[in-house]
């Protein structure tokens, strides 16, 4: 076998609980020594995989290689790797050097080098004579530095950071921040590290690993994902964006908001929905002039330190959001340029609906574990499973989940610019997306109900 | 006015409360053989208690007392401190199930606990004696090990036994260098529990100590009371009892008042630090 750099390879990982997918078929190589960061909202897995590679929890299926030896049965206490918790964790009956140097006695190293091995990890975290006091005593950032002590003094080939500095007060954790990423370089030991503020993991990382609901979104640099993120979802979540429906025209030529742009992207065929991604500092605002390629109203405008953050309605209903240096007073008409390298044309991920279902009759079908009426169908036996498909604006959302005819909950939220697109997570688990111009709230419970004649009903030709 | 009844009050209260205690301990400072009579102040009871002036049968029983009470506490404290640590690792609803199973023993009436436990050996051809009575005793202190257990472990950072394992602690190592000494203040306020419950028990012991003549404490002054009197030296015993339960009160009170005291002060010095 080659040996490769990769210190630690996770490959086809699952992790589920009998009532969810924690983990869906998750590969991921780290490199030797590099920092990498593992982003996401809550609930998408980031912990779930950190505790899978420290041993805490078990996959359900794939394999887990660290320094190229499985760790499938190895048990925490015996490998490579040291945890840092979100929670400190550190034991209450020992004062701060017992602490530190509990793995050290565990491993019986030699006494006096306990000693320096303490004493050099307390003066790493900034923390020199504190030895003899008792960890209660410590604010959270001086907990949280002995536990980053108690790691590192076991010089392991991997430390895992669980949201070490969540519980921290901004100032602080912004200069915790930096010490870790000095930490990183001095001690050439590789950071797995996991968080859910997209600012930490940018400023921190070599390499940003973005997850949703359990699946791999895009893994890249900071500046690869920023730039060119892979879906509406991760262009959402790092950063402000502009994310908006638009139609591929042809290499270099994309449409949105009914009008045509140059753009840099080739390669997604002609006459292709897909979606655009301008981020906020990349539309240039002036004063209604010739040169403008779009125009709008100022709505509003806050003025955000550096720069001023302004929403600029278009006469066709589009909302873009703008930062700039500038600033312009709201009802002021303004025109708008975007340079072809700053739009980023993503494929879309789906242009509509498809569930599986069960056809009942002609005129009725069976999916999302209720009955729907649908278009009539010809030539399909009763009782067959059918691929049925629906438009995203062809669904109504009800405020009552018993107004509808199925029911669910909204689970993500992306603003298109004139509309927003959720995602409905129904009782039965089918995911659903929708176009409305309707305001929800994440985590709203809906009823579901369909434009019975834009249930296309096809049926599933076997393999 | 309103005062002076407040105040008479509770004084008629405690010395309901107290009073019989009391009555038992002035009389065992004098000699009279029927409780009542003071017939001048004398220690002779407390003489003839330790030089053997009473039956072998009351030695016995308390010898037979003390030991099944250490025993019964140390393996309840054993098993409820392993029970509790499982527990605390279920998931919410199986540990208010098991919970609420663990509560059932401590509300069931000791008359009953002691009927079913005499035909449960009785049913399983066990001979009674020793053995059934501390299998007894095991059986309804663990409960209350569990409950004196339960709070400290939930208060307890879930991640500091997996911080152990993860420094390197075999899981047995983690138990006993971190999560024991975590749970230590609530073994020990069980283990008394379970020793003082085991001590003054009557029902449960009656019915699983057999025919073999096993007495404890409290069989035995039962017996006597009714063969015609209490032999008079059971009054300085009382006396003795009483006084050593007060002292391991007041020691565990003291433990339990420095131990708020210094959760207090540490509190208070977080506070300091985290304002500088």
């Amino acid at each position: 076998m080659v040996k490769s750099n990769h210190i630690i390879e996770i490959s086809n990982v699952t992790k589920s609980f009998p009532d969810k997918v924690v983990l869906d078929d998750v590969s991921l190589s780290v490199k030797q020594g590099e920092f990498l960061t593992i982003l996401g909202p809550s609930g998408c897995g980031k912990t779930t995989l950190l505790r899978l590679i420290a041993g805490f929890n078990s996959a359900s299926s794939g394999k887990i290689l660290i320094d190229g030896k499985d760790m499938t049965s190895v048990p925490p206490h015996e490998r490579p790797v040291n945890t840092v918790f979100q929670r400190y964790a550190l034991f209450p009956n020992y004062n701060v050097y017992d602490n530190i140097a509990f793995g050290l006695k565990l491993k019986k190293v030699d006494k006096k080098e306990i000693e320096q091995r303490v004493k050099r990890a307390l003066k790493m975290v900034g923390m020199t004579d504190y030895e003899h006091r008792d960890v209660q005593s410590l604010s959270g950032g001086q907990q949280q530095r002995v536990a980053i002590a108690r790691a590192i003094v076991n010089r392991p080939q991997v430390l895992l950071l669980d949201e070490p500095l969540a519980a921290l007060d901004l100032k602080m954790r912004k200069d915790m921040q930096m010490e870790l990423k000095e930490m990183h370089s001095s001690l050439g030991i590789t950071f797995v590290y996991v968080t859910h503020d997209q600012e930490e993991a940018l400023t921190l990382s070599d390499t940003v690993v973005v997850m949703n609901e359990g699946v791999i979104q895009q893994i890249g640099s900071p500046t690869d994902i920023y730039n060119e993120p892979c879906n509406a979802f991760v262009a959402d979540f790092i950063g402000e964006s502009n994310i908006l429906n638009a139609t591929m025209i042809r290499d270099g030529l994309v449409e949105f908001m009914g009008k045509e742009f140059e753009c840099v992207d080739t390669g997604f065929g002609e006459n292709v929905p897909v979606d655009v991604v301008v981020r906020p500092e990349d539309v240039y605002i002036i004063r209604n002039a010739e040169a403008a390629m779009f125009h709008g109203t100022v709505r509003s405008c806050i003025f955000k330190g550096v720069h001023y953050e302004m929403f600029v309605d278009t006469p066709d209903g589009y909302e873009i959001q703008i930062q700039d240096y500038n600033s312009f007073e709201p009802g002021t008409e303004v025109g708008m340029m975007i340079k072809p390298a700053d739009i980023h044309v993503m494929r879309k991920e789906r242009t509509e609906n498809h569930v599986e279902g069960k056809l009942v009759d002609a005129t009725h079908v069976e999916i999302l574990g209720e009955e729907f009426e649908c278009a009539a169908v010809e030539g399909i036996e009763n009782g067959a499973t059918v691929d049925v498909s629906f438009g995203f604006s062809d669904v109504e959302l009800t405020d009552d989940p018993d107004d509808g005819i199925s029911w669910g909950t909204i689970r993500f939220i992306l603003y298109k610019g004139d509309r927003y697109h959720l995602t409905v997570r129904t009782d039965e688990g089918d995911d659903i997306f929708i176009d409305t111009h309707d305001v929800w709230e994440d985590l709203d419970e809906v009823g579901i109900k369909i434009r019975p004649e834009a249930i296309k009903v096809t049926a599933i030709t076997k393999a | 006015m309103k005062r002076l009844l407040s105040k008479g009050y509770l004084l008629l209260l405690l010395v309901m409360l107290y009073a019989p205690i009391i009555i038992i301990a002035i009389f065992s400072f004098t000699e009279s053989r029927v409780l009542g009579n003071w017939t001048g102040f004398s220690t002779e009871l407390y003489t003839s208690l330790f030089s053997g002036g009473v039956s072998d049968r009351l030695i016995d029983a308390i010898q037979n007392t003390f030991l099944i009470a250490l025993t019964a506490a140390t393996v309840s404290t054993i098993l409820g401190t392993i029970a509790a640590i499982g527990i605390n690792d279920l998931r919410y609803r199986k540990r208010r199930a098991i919970n609420f199973v663990n509560n059932i023993p401590i509300l069931n009436p000791d008359i009953i606990t002691g009927i079913s436990l005499f035909l449960l050996f009785v049913s399983m051809g066990i001979s009674q004696g020793y053995i059934t009575v501390i299998l007894a005793h095991i059986a309804f202190c663990t409960p209350y090990v569990v409950l004196s257990i339960m709070p400290r472990l939930v208060q307890m950072n879930p991640n500091i036994y997996e911080a152990a394992l993860d420094l390197g602690a075999t899981p047995m190592q983690a138990m006993r260098r971190v999560i024991i000494p975590e749970i230590r203040p609530g073994m020990i306020s069980g283990f008394i529990l379970a020793f003082t419950l085991s001590i003054d028990d009557f029902a449960v012991t009656i019915f699983t100590n057999g025919t073999d003549g096993l007495e404890t404490l409290s069989t035995f002054i039962y017996a006597d009371a009714r063969k015609g009197g209490l032999t008079p030296e059971l009054r300085a015993l009382s006396t003795i009892i009483l006084v050593v339960v007060l002292i391991l009160l007041v020691v565990v009170n003291y433990r339990s008042h420095r131990q708020a005291k210094r959760a207090e002060e540490q509190a208070k010095q977080i506070k300091n630090y985290s304002r500088r």
